[in-house]
């Protein structure tokens, strides 16, 4: 009976050892420890055997099975760790191609830089304001200290539905409806299109301006200066030089042109800054005391700055872009670029 | 307005590099937009001297001359008359390329080296004698750059001057604003004559009869004159100022319009009947000649100078064709007045006429300038005319011209607006240098009147921007302001716009912004009906094109426009959006309503090119896809589809209307053939137009939670034969009023039609979840019911089940 045990155990483990397929060695198991496998066999016949050797084949036999099982565990493991391992060395697609694509379409420039500067506002408390884009020419240019025939109306080239309406020619008549709504103190930020008679390289009909407005009753030139460096930090760098230079707008005295350094040239010269190393990027000043009376607010005890910007100047100097008729054509090569 | 570095310097004696000029005015508020160096056209033209001439041996007609430039002696080939050894002459060497045209080389006339050409003033551009070369005098330092010795060179500045500084255009103004800004003297400009004509009031009386409109005229008579060109000086600085010279008279006028800002006028005296001037507005429908030879019609109010019989110029903007300054002019009588603003700026505009005096008029002169730009007039013309001037001058003065009044300043408030901390006497010392006499009235007050050439300074904030822009914008410290820590209402208009945006964006959309305006014809395309506020767009009165005369009524065409662009531009696949306000007249109102919109196209391809992607054309069903995930991103209730043709410029059979409530919040579909057509378009395009107030409105943000069961779900599909005719939607509405409350969800995930099929019929065929919230649903229980829904469709849609 040892004798066929030990059989057993040698055929066992070459079976084991030729089985192919997980089906050969669920045959090895059943052969030898199925229900009529030959060890199960020889473990029903045991009772066949003397008492005193019974203990000792016994054992021999629990122990053949074991391993058997254990044979099998095993084969099966290396099996199947060799079926993944071909499985993975066998790579059938072309990484190289590109992905499936679901293409996304693109917030148009002038609404991204919009968008960023009137979250850098935002931010600071600058509540949005908006005005309608056909104006009252009261709104437009009446209240804001432009009466008609004012030289200022030499720099307004303006679009008429009537004598007394027209196409805002900037966002500065959100101001003016603000105040008459809102006692100071108070701070916004008004984008939105304006319209004027002109068409160039430089220029087109409708453009985008942002507008800005902060009343209350201490408001300095130096908070102007203040809040005006640390938006343009944030929008160019924080190491763009900034310059304030008086200039001339009548709903604010003194007013100032901002220039920054010239994005292009570092401040060199160039082209861009007709050499001279910086570019006009706002208009701003404190409001006139004649914007204050025009609202119902007291100019002796009310004190504010305002400003404006077009934000297809900023988009041009930010993206290099040369020539701004670009942003209203919507041509789908220049749109997907941004 | 440009200003000439030399004719300053006339006036500023401190030598001050021009380039600390134009830094400093720019950063005191008088932009220099250029600076322009003048006198380069005459570089490689320098004095020579004729030393020997001989015969050309090939040509008659030219001779060989030997010129010393001082260190060089040059053969040069000439063929005017009149050279003679001895000469000083103009030589222009190789390299130079004359104001004439002629570039200058080395070369070879018939066989002789030619290194330069001696030159005639016309060669020069300095001069019309024609009669053969330039003769400079003897002085002339062999050798000198021509342009050094006759003064050509100069430097010129362009300056944007702000409308409020018109006292600024001119030298004298600009000379100033320098001296102030630097803080260092400036003298005006000199006269200084004898009058050795007949008394003025012998030979010319002066009547006004419009004060109003003609406060005050000046006037002088110069006698004997001669015409002839200006000298060399005076024509270089008109001309680098930008202004043509002309002759000697004529040139005066216009030097002293630059010098002082004050326009004068020349009357050729001999054509002025009477000997009188009369200042009077123009009779109704009168017609004028002006000195540009056209024959102009005359507003309203236009006031004219006339003589004793009839008009002779426009006051203030140009003297007439009959009584201007001619070749033999030898009288002339040099009017200098002040014309009131408004209406110099009225008439200019009526006459569509602006002239550099109109132009200062308009803007307002020195109400002190008159007299002494008169004098130094009538100086120069006696001067370079060879004429004589009459004792005393005309000045008519009816209505005073105001004197400034004093203002009081606070210095206070000064400090506060500009942020700056000077003291009253550092404020006195910064006005004192404009020329704003002050008196300290208390310890914070300050009484300033300033001159009358700042007519400009009227109020205490104009004095403190003239502190803050003198003092120096660089030297105002960077605050911050202290303002109240409010938290401000969330804007939700702006986070709309944005969500939208996003979702767009996501869907691979891109964002379009187009013209407020467009062309009333493709508005018209959209065929509107007559009672639809769309079909009358608001007309721009002055528009720049007709293709931009009337303000939108909706955004569908500005996107069939893009489209049509884009598609031309060899683009395949063409998804837009557009978020913007549209202008629909409103009876009885002022102002046009202005709706924001959303509009979207689709067209071409569904996905750009790919090698692992489905080549299909965009079709109905992704224009609705695009409307329905928005409307789902923005939790928009109660969302009804209807078809009720409501937009003409869409396939009546193939658009629906997007409901919510009573409320259309748009429409989508596919663009009607007739509108592709007018747009040029040969692909079908598919749009949508969303109400985004109405969004604003709709949308929801006050979300709750709803629980959701946890239960297996078990799932059966139906397949469903119904007449063609039959909408997916009438399959729903059984499915929902079969009332099971264990159907948790119901698609559609097939429909077909085709020959499997009998004709007429279409197969839809259904998913369904069933689950309950408490317990495990049995197959036989889903069974039992799903038998019985089949049995309820059969019944309700005359469906029939697809085995």
């Amino acid at each position: 009976m040892e004798e066929a045990l030990t059989t057993i155990r040698q055929e066992s483990i070459l079976d084991l050892r030729n089985a192919a397929s997980e089906a050969d060695i669920y045959q090895v198991k059943s052969k030898y420890i199925g229900r009529s496998g030959s060890l199960t066999q020889l473990i029903k016949n045991l009772i066949t055997i003397p008492a005193e050797q019974r203990a000792v084949v016994g054992k021999l036999a629990n122990e053949i099975k074991k391993s058997i099982e254990a044979g099998v565990e095993d084969a099966l493991k290396c099996l199947r760790e060799n079926k993944k391992q071909q499985a993975m060395g066998r790579v059938d697609i072309d990484l190289t191609l590109p992905g499936r694509c679901q293409s996304l379409g693109r917030r148009h420039p002038i609404t991204q830089v919009t968008d960023e500067i009137v979250s850098v506002f935002t931010e600071l408390g600058f509540q949005m304001a908006e005005g309608p884009e056909i104006e009252l020419d009261f709104f437009n240019f009446e209240a804001l200290n432009i009466p008609k025939d004012h030289p200022a109306r030499d720099m307004h080239d303006t679009f008429y539905i009537s004598a007394e309406v027209l196409l805002r020619t900037h966002t500065s008549p959100v101001q003016i409806r603000t105040m008459q709504q809102t006692k100071p103190p108070l701070r916004i930020i008004c984008p939105g299109k304006v319209y004027r008679c002109d068409s160039d390289v430089s220029h087109t009909p409708m453009f985008h301006q942002i507008e800005g407005l902060m009343v209350d009753n201490d408001i300095s030139f130096g908070d102007l200066k203040g809040i005006l460096t640390l938006f343009l930090h944030r929008i160019f760098s924080e190491k763009t030089s900034i310059r304030f230079r008086p200039s001339f707008f009548p709903f604010t005295e003194p007013s100032a042109e901002v220039d920054i350094q010239c994005v292009i040239c570092r401040g060199k010269g160039c082209r861009v800054c007709k050499g001279t190393g910086w570019l006009e990027i706002l208009g701003c000043g404190m409001v006139q005391p004649a914007v204050f009376r025009n609202v119902g607010y007291d100019p002796e005890t009310t004190t504010g700055f305002a400003f404006g910007l077009g934000v297809e100047r900023v988009a041009m100097l930010k993206y290099g872009i040369n020539d701004i008729r670009l942003f209203f054509e919507n041509d789908l090569r220049f749109l997907s670029q941004f | 307005m440009y200003l000439s570095i030399n004719w300053l310097r006339d006036f500023i004696p401190q030598d001050i590099p021009v380039q600390d000029i134009a830094d400093r005015l720019t950063m005191s508020g008088i932009e220099v937009e250029e600076i322009i160096s003048c006198g380069s056209e005459w570089n490689n033209v320098v004095v020579g001297e004729i030393l020997e001439i001989a015969r050309h041996p090939n040509a008659e007609k030219l001779q060989l001359a030997r010129v010393s430039t001082g260190d060089r002696i040059l053969p040069i080939v000439c063929g005017a008359p009149n050279i003679a050894v001895g000469q000083h002459i103009a030589l222009a060497v190789e390299g130079a390329s004359l104001p004439g045209g002629m570039t200058i080389k080395k070369s070879k006339i018939r066989g002789e080296v030619s290194e330069g050409m001696i030159c005639s003033e016309p060669e020069l551009g300095l001069g019309d004698d024609h009669s053969g070369i330039m003769v400079l005098p003897v002085d002339a330092p062999v050798g000198m750059p021509l342009a050094q010795y006759l003064k050509l060179s100069d430097t010129v500045l362009n300056l944007g001057i702000t409308p409020n500084r018109a006292d600024c255009l001119c030298v004298v103004g600009l000379a100033r604003e320098i001296a102030a800004i630097f803080d260092i003297p400036f003298q005006l400009p000199q006269y200084n004559f004898e009058e050795t004509g007949d008394a003025i009031e012998t030979r010319v009386a002066v009547e006004i009869a419009d004060p109003d409109l003609c406060p005050r005229y000046t006037a002088r008579l110069v006698t004997g004159l001669t015409v002839k060109p200006s000298p060399l000086w005076m024509q270089r600085r008109l001309v680098n100022c930008g202004i043509r010279a002309i002759n000697n008279l004529v040139d005066i006028t216009n030097y002293i319009l630059l010098e002082w800002g004050q326009p004068l006028h020349a009357f050729d005296f001999s054509f002025i009947q009477d000997g009188k001037i009369i200042v009077r507005k123009a009779a109704k429908g009168e017609k004028f000649s002006t000195l540009d030879e056209i024959e102009r019609e005359l507003p309203d109010n236009t006031l004219m100078i006339c003589d004793g019989r009839q008009p002779v110029a426009i006051g203030g903007i140009m003297g007439g064709q009959n009584s201007g300054v001619l070749p033999t002019t030898a009288t002339v009588l040099i009017e200098s007045a002040y014309f009131t603003p408004l209406s110099i700026a009225h008439t200019s505009r009526a006459l569509n006429l602006k002239t550099e005096a109109s132009l200062r008029f308009e803007k307002g002169i020195d109400t002190n300038g008159m007299l002494p730009s008169l004098h130094r007039a009538a100086q120069l013309m006696a001067e370079l005319g060879g004429g004589s001037i009459a004792k005393g001058s005309i000045d008519v003065y009816p209505r005073a011209l105001a004197d400034a009044k004093p203002i009081s300043l606070s210095v206070k408030n000064a400090n506060t607006i500009t942020g700056l901390s000077l003291s009253q006497l550092d404020m006195q010392s910064v006005l004192k240098r404009l020329q704003i006499a002050t008196q300290a009235s208390d310890a914070d007050t300050l009484l300033a009147t300033a001159p009358s050439f700042r007519y400009d300074i009227n109020e205490p904030i104009d004095l403190i921007e003239e502190i803050a822009r003198i003092t120096g914008y660089d030297r105002i410290p960077v605050t911050y302001p202290r303002a109240m820590l409010s938290g401000n209402p969330e804007n939700r208009s702006l986070k709309l716009a944005g969500i939208i945006r996003d979702l767009m964006i996501a869907r691979g959309f891109f964002e379009v912004i187009n013209y407020s305006f467009c062309a009333p014809e493709h508005i018209a395309g959209l065929q509107f009906p007559a009672d639809d506020a769309r079909s009358a767009p608001l007309p721009i009165l002055n528009p720049l094109a007709s293709s931009q005369s009337v303000m939108r009524t909706s955004i569908v065409p500005s996107l069939l426009l893009n489209l049509q662009e884009n598609i031309n531009n060899k683009c395949s696949t063409i998804k837009l959006f557009e978020l913007s306000r549209v202008f629909i007249p409103q009876d009885g109102a002022q102002q046009p309503h202005e709706p924001r919109r959303l509009g979207g196209l689709m067209a071409g391809m569904q996905q750009g090119e790919g090698w692992n992607l489905q080549k299909n054309t965009v079709d109905f069903y992704d224009v609705k896809a695009a409307v329905e995930a928005l409307l789902e991103r923005l939790h928009v209730q109660d969302i009804r589809f209807i078809q009720d043709g409501r937009e003409p410029y869409m396939h009546p059979g193939k658009m629906l209307s997007i409901m919510s409530g009573d409320h259309c919040i748009g429409s989508l579909g596919e663009a009607h053939p007739d509108v592709l057509e007018h747009f040029d378009i040969k692909m079908p395009a598919y749009i949508f137009d969303l109400d985004v107030d109405l969004l604003g409105r709709l949308w929801t943000d006050g979300l709750q939670f709803s629980p959701f069961s946890r239960q297996p779900a078990i799932l059966r599909d139906i397949a469903l034969i119904v007449d063609e005719t039959i909408p997916a939607e009438k399959l729903f509405a059984a499915i929902s009023g079969f009332g099971s409350k264990l159907i948790a969800e119901t698609a559609v995930f097939d429909s077909f039609r085709g020959a499997a099929l009998p004709p007429g019929k279409k197969s839809l065929a259904f998913r369904l979840k069933f689950q309950s919230n408490d317990r495990t649903l049995t197959d036989a229980e889903v069974n039992k019911i799903h038998d019985r829904l089949v049995a309820h469709l059969v019944k309700q849609t005359g469906a029939e089940l697809r085995q």
